[in-house]
């Protein structure tokens, strides 16, 4: 009927999906203009939820029946791959905004580059010293977070869950499932252990360093690109979650196991938008 | 189109759940196409609506706030509505066709992505209902403008963010397919032009749209969480949004036209009869189109106060794009260059095309010009320049494509009388509608403006009528395709007699899946 | 009809066109404005060129290689001499395009050597002006008449009305010959100040201050209006520059000045 390539036939999981997320989207729109609290955005979210655990499981169903062959396996991996390289991008764009702001604007209202005037007419009283709240001192006086500590911490959890994730996937590899569901266990663990210590330092920074949202282009900076991150660890550590159960249950073969690798494909990402973010928001 | 209900599996639902669920190709492509048409009926009637207020000068129709909503909704309708789900309906249609693959490669993702789109624009429309109305800073939604509006704003933003999502998915679809579904012996450099078009507009498509969901991300914060991405005091600059906007916005322009230079290096060949020169400089020149489209962003930013050294940056790269273009417009020349050519509507529209986007890529590299363009800015000169890449760019491209295509999607011919009248009338009224917008920009007009010192009236009033001379010409457009459904001509499996390619193999319309075995190719 | 005829002749023949057919850029009274103009006018002509070469090889093909008059296609496809041709070419006519555009607009970044400082903030919907050295300040915006009738269905004629949406209440005065560095500010928006005879636009962006530098050469009125959507009004918040000279306008800036220490002391 369909040759040799697997075409599904009719689905509804796409259009309800789409369903979902107006409904959540709308919701939110309304909470944000207060027009409404939250009922109809987490209704939305509820059940796009069902709807991706619907899809995912008949993916997952089929995948198990063997209906699929290489060319499928392929095209998802195409899928994947140029997925993670759009995820890259978004990202780019608030480091695109940390650069800008630290080697351009800020220098410019300090007085530095081309457009002194800006200084001189404008903001006299301003010295840019980074990391900076802007001339207004937005949120008030703030004390930076520090790269030492629990960022540090978190990069060395992160880089070990790198590790454990491609021990796990070896243990896959040579069909050794008590290594692929220990190396997976630990990554999970890894993963929400990185995300605990997140939200720690989240508080910590709200309530001790005056570190906030409205910090200035500081605070902004600071907080869209680690907030993005955590919830794309948050994000992938659900996922290996998902996929750690799969194991338990016998899915995948030691030939054929590209959820695994979408995953894995994904932690790494994550791991390496961190060490960005490392370097760039917490170190220099 | 419902010629294809005879192909379609015994299982298959009917009536409005096929569309609902489908997964097949060719209906998605026939979603994308319709819901294309219509957005640029809604689109066409917001320029409509602006046309008229500018016919003469004075306040007749509207307020200029509403005017400034016309302005905006008329541009993002045009440009995520109209011509990118054609371009998308169109690489359905045929890129599995043309390289002898079954379907796509991810056919479901190919359901979610173009179901997403009605549910957006109903969002974003939706917003011009409201108190306060809908957005009505430009397409462009540069702050601090932005963000002192109403409450259609976030709407406006996630709507945005859905039509991306919607972009990237079938952009990473498209890829999938081309890099994995090709017949054997389909090297890369044995692909179709379309299809080799169609492969680096979704590489923008995926390196862009993310970067403007971030931009747009960042405006909803700055209005809702208190951020300051875009807030001098805070330590951020308004210009920071138009440096992102635009990194995501050049590239955009080339999704919007790249797929149009593979539709004419298509049609070209077939009614020159001969096939098309130089392919391999073609694809390189694609290619080098687009790896510029990144580094040239600031071109829409002249005025802002750059530092001289990216003033002159920008300016030298913009000026890039020149030449590779050129290449591509000096192939097309030499194709058609002793053929052997016959003029059917699509053939017409093509030539069109090279005549009137040239003139539109002329304009654009005076528009590169630095110091020129600090007058040029802002005014309708640059209104003209992008209407002439789009219109008898894009949108002729698309109309060309549908005429040179219908046949092969429903077995049916259209009426080559009518449509060689809807070509005439089309480009006298493009050309009546967007050439006066040259003078009157020179001349000192800005855009974005509901009203007008007199000194413009006059070429005001003849663009308008052009509009909508333009407009009904787009009925009989309509027309002329009710006619070839409901009327029998049936064509067989070459329409054309000089078109080349593996589409032209299958009967039309090509069966349900259309390569079930794939065909050797050479 | 009469559109029709004047769609022929204003596009085939701009020159015979009348005042209010104006169909290119002012050449405007200061030497910014005249570079821009005269590079404006270089490209324009390169480009004419290169359109009449390329749509004429075209035109000849269309009439000459068709299948109707029963001629044959010939099959070449590719020629990597000409691709190279058509690369190099176009390329060394772009250098050609740029080194005049590179000298023209370092002459126009150089604001060293100004006389008078002028700080312009626009505002949503009107302009303020200051003149830093002088310590005058005021603001500007659209005139009475132009304000009544840009109004929905107004019942006024706006053709009658003089200078219909390009006057204000207070217009900046400048002197001649003298040059003039304009600083660029906003207190909400953008906005861009845009008066074409003087020169090219810059914009003006809350919390960052822009330069442009104008020498007005020339005594005269010259209007101009915002040229970046800032809002509603957008359309109606038009500049009017008084150039007069330099006596003029030192006579002009005392009476400023005793008018504001009149209103003081009041
Ligand atoms: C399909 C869309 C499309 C395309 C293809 C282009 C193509 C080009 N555009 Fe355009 N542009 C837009 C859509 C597009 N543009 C839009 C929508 C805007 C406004 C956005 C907004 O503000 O709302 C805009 C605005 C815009 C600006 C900003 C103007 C301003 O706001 O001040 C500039 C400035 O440099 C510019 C330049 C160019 C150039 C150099 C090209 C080049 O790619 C053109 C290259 C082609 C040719 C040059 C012709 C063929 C070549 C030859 C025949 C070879 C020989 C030629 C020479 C050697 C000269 N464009
Ligand atoms: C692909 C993109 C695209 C397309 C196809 C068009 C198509 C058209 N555009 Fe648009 N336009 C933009 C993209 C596009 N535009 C963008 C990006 C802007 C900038 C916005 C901004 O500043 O933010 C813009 C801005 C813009 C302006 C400037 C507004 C301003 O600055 O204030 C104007 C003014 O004339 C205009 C006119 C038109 C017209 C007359 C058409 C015509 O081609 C439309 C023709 C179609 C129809 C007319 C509809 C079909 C027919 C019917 C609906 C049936 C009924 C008809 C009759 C009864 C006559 N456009
Ligand atoms: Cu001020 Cu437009
Ligand atoms: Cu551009």
């Amino acid at each position: 009927m369909s040759g040799s390539y697997y075409i599904p036939h009719e689905t509804k999981w796409p259009f309800l999906s789409t369903v979902a997320l107006i409904i959540l989207f709308v919701g939110l729109s309304n909470y944000l203009n207060d027009e409404s609290d939250l009922t109809l955005m987490f209704t939305g979210l509820a059940l796009l939820m069902v709807m991706i655990y619907g899809w995912f499981s008949y993916v997952i169903k089929e995948s198990e029946s063997g209906i699929y062959n290489a060319q499928v396996d392929m095209s998802f991996r195409w899928g994947m791959a140029w997925f993670i390289f759009s995820e890259v991008m978004f990202f780019a764009a608030f480091f695109g905004a940390l650069y800008y702001a630290r080697e351009l604007s800020l220098p410019w209202l300090g007085g530095d580059g081309a457009k002194v005037s800006t200084n001189i007419v404008l903001w006299p009283q301003f010295e840019n010293v980074w990391p900076s709240n802007g001339p207004a001192n937005y949120g008030g006086d703030f004390i930076h977070m520090k790269a030492g500590g629990i960022p540090a911490l978190n990069t060395l959890i992160l880089l070990t869950s790198g590790l454990t994730v491609t021990w796990a996937h070896h243990g896959l590899k040579e069909a050794k499932r008590n290594q692929l569901i220990l190396g997976l266990i630990a990554t999970v663990l890894l993963g929400f252990i990185f995300v605990g210590f997140q939200a720690y330092e989240y508080m910590h920074a709200y309530s001790d360093l005056n570190l906030k949202l409205t910090t200035g282009i500081y605070g902004s900076t600071f907080y869209m690109l680690t907030g993005f991150h955590g919830f794309h660890v948050t994000l992938g550590a659900i996922m290996l979650t998902v996929i750690l159960f799969r194991c338990i249950n016998g899915h995948f073969t030691n030939q054929n196991h590209f959820g695994f690798e979408a995953v894995a494909w994904y932690w790494h990402f994550v791991d390496v938008v961190w060490l960005g973010l490392f370097v760039f928001v917490y170190w220099l | 189109m419902s010629a294809n209900l005879e192909h379609a599996e015994h299982h298959q639902p009917s009536g409005i759940m096929r569309w609902i669920t489908t997964t097949n190709h060719k209906d998605i492509g026939t979603l994308y196409l319709f819901f294309s048409l219509l957005m640029f009926f809604i689109g066409g009637l917001m320029a409509l609506v602006i046309r008229a207020e500018l016919f003469e000068p004075g306040l007749q129709l509207v307020v200029p706030g509403f005017f400034n909503q016309m302005t905006t909704m008329h541009a993002l309708i045009m440009i995520f509505g109209a011509v990118m789900p054609a371009f998308v309906g169109l690489a359905n249609w045929q890129v599995p066709l043309m390289i002898g693959a079954p379907d796509m490669a991810l056919p479901r993702l190919n359901n979610w992505s173009f179901w997403i789109l009605p549910f957006a624009f109903t969002m974003m429309i939706s917003t011009l209902f409201f108190e306060g109305g809908g957005p009505a800073a430009g397409w462009t939604l540069y702050p601090p403008l932005s963000l002192q509006g109403g409450n259609s704003m976030p709407f406006v933003i996630f709507s945005i963010h859905l039509l991306g999502l919607s972009s990237i998915l079938g952009a990473i679809n498209i890829i999938a397919t081309i890099l994995n579904m090709r017949a054997p012996g389909m090297t890369l450099m044995k692909m179709p032009m379309f299809v080799w078009t169609w492969l680096i507009t979704a590489f923008l498509l995926i390196a862009a749209m993310p970067v403007l969901a971030g931009a747009i991300t960042m405006l909803l914060t700055d209005r809702f969480f208190g951020t300051s991405f875009f807030t001098a005091s805070g330590g951020g600059d308004p210009v920071l949004f138009q440096h992102i906007f635009w990194f995501f916005g050049h590239p955009e322009v080339y999704i919007l036209i790249l797929p149009a230079f593979g539709i004419i290096s298509t049609i070209l060949p077939t009614f020159s009869r001969k096939p098309l020169f130089g392919y391999d400089s073609m694809v390189y020149a694609t290619a080098s189109i687009a790896l510029l489209s990144f580094i040239v962003w600031a071109h829409h930013m002249f005025t802002v106060g750059m530092p001289l050294a990216g003033e002159l940056f920008f300016m030298f790269a913009t000026m890039l794009i020149a030449v590779p273009t050129g290449v591509k417009v000096f192939n097309w020349v030499a194709t058609m260059w002793r053929g052997s050519m016959t003029f059917e509507t699509p053939m017409l529209f093509s030539i069109a095309f090279i005549v009137l986007f040239t003139i539109g890529g002329l304009s654009g590299l005076m528009l590169a010009i630095v110091p020129a363009d600090f007058q040029y800015h802002d005014t309708y000169f640059v209104v003209a320049h992008f209407h002439y890449v789009l219109v008898p760019g894009a949108i002729f491209a698309i109309i060309a494509a549908v005429y040179y295509w219908l046949p092969k999607w429903t077995g049916k011919m259209y009426d080559e009388f009518l449509g060689k009248i809807h070509f005439w009338l089309t480009t006298i009224f493009v050309n009546v509608t967007f050439f006066p917008m040259h003078f009157v920009g020179l001349a000192g007009m800005p855009r974005r403006i509901p009203d007008y010192a007199v000194q413009f009236t006059d070429f005001n009033a003849i663009a308008s009528v052009g509009a909508f001379g333009f407009g009904f010409a787009q009925v009989l457009f309509l027309y002329i395709l009710y006619k070839a459904l409901k009327d029998d001509v049936t064509v067989g499996e070459k329409a054309w007699d000089g078109a080349q390619g593996l589409e032209w193999t299958l009967s039309s319309p090509p069966p349900y899946h259309s390569f079930e075995t794939p065909p050797k190719v050479e | 009809m009469k559109i029709i005829i004047f769609v022929l002749l204003s596009t085939l023949m701009p020159a015979v066109v009348v005042a209010d057919w104006e169909t290119n850029m002012p050449r405007g009274v200061t030497p910014t404005s005249i570079a821009a103009y005269d590079l404006h006018m270089l490209i324009f002509y390169i480009t004419v060129v290169i359109g009449i070469l390329v749509f004429g090889v075209m035109l000849y093909s269309i009439i000459h290689h068709r299948k109707s008059k029963g001629y044959q296609a010939a099959t070449f496809h590719e020629s990597t001499k000409v691709e190279i041709i058509w690369t190099v070419i176009p390329f060394l006519i772009l250098i050609g395009m740029a080194i005049p555009a590179t000298k023209t607009l370092i002459m126009m970044e150089d604001t060293r050597n100004s006389e008078i400082t002028l700080k312009v903030t626009g505002y949503q919907w009107m302009w303020k002006y200051e003149y830093l050295e002088d310590d005058i300040a005021f603001f500007s915006k659209i005139d009475k008449d132009s304000n009544k009738a840009r109004r929905l269905n107004s019942s006024i004629d706006v053709n009658k009305v003089e200078h219909y949406l390009r006057n204000v209440d207070n217009p900046v005065v400048l002197p001649t010959n003298t040059k003039i560095r304009i600083l660029l500010t906003a207190s909400d928006v953008l906005h861009a100040w845009w008066v074409p005879e003087l020169g090219g636009k810059k914009d003006a962006i809350p919390g960052y201050i822009n330069e442009m530098w104008i020498d007005i050469k020339e005594p005269g009125i010259y209007r101009g209006q915002c040229a970046e959507l800032c809002g509603k009004d957008h359309a109606f918040m038009p500049i009017v520059v008084k150039a007069v000279p330099k006596s003029e306008y030192h006579k002009w800036v005392s009476i400023q000045k005793d008018n504001r220490i009149a209103t003081k002391e009041n």
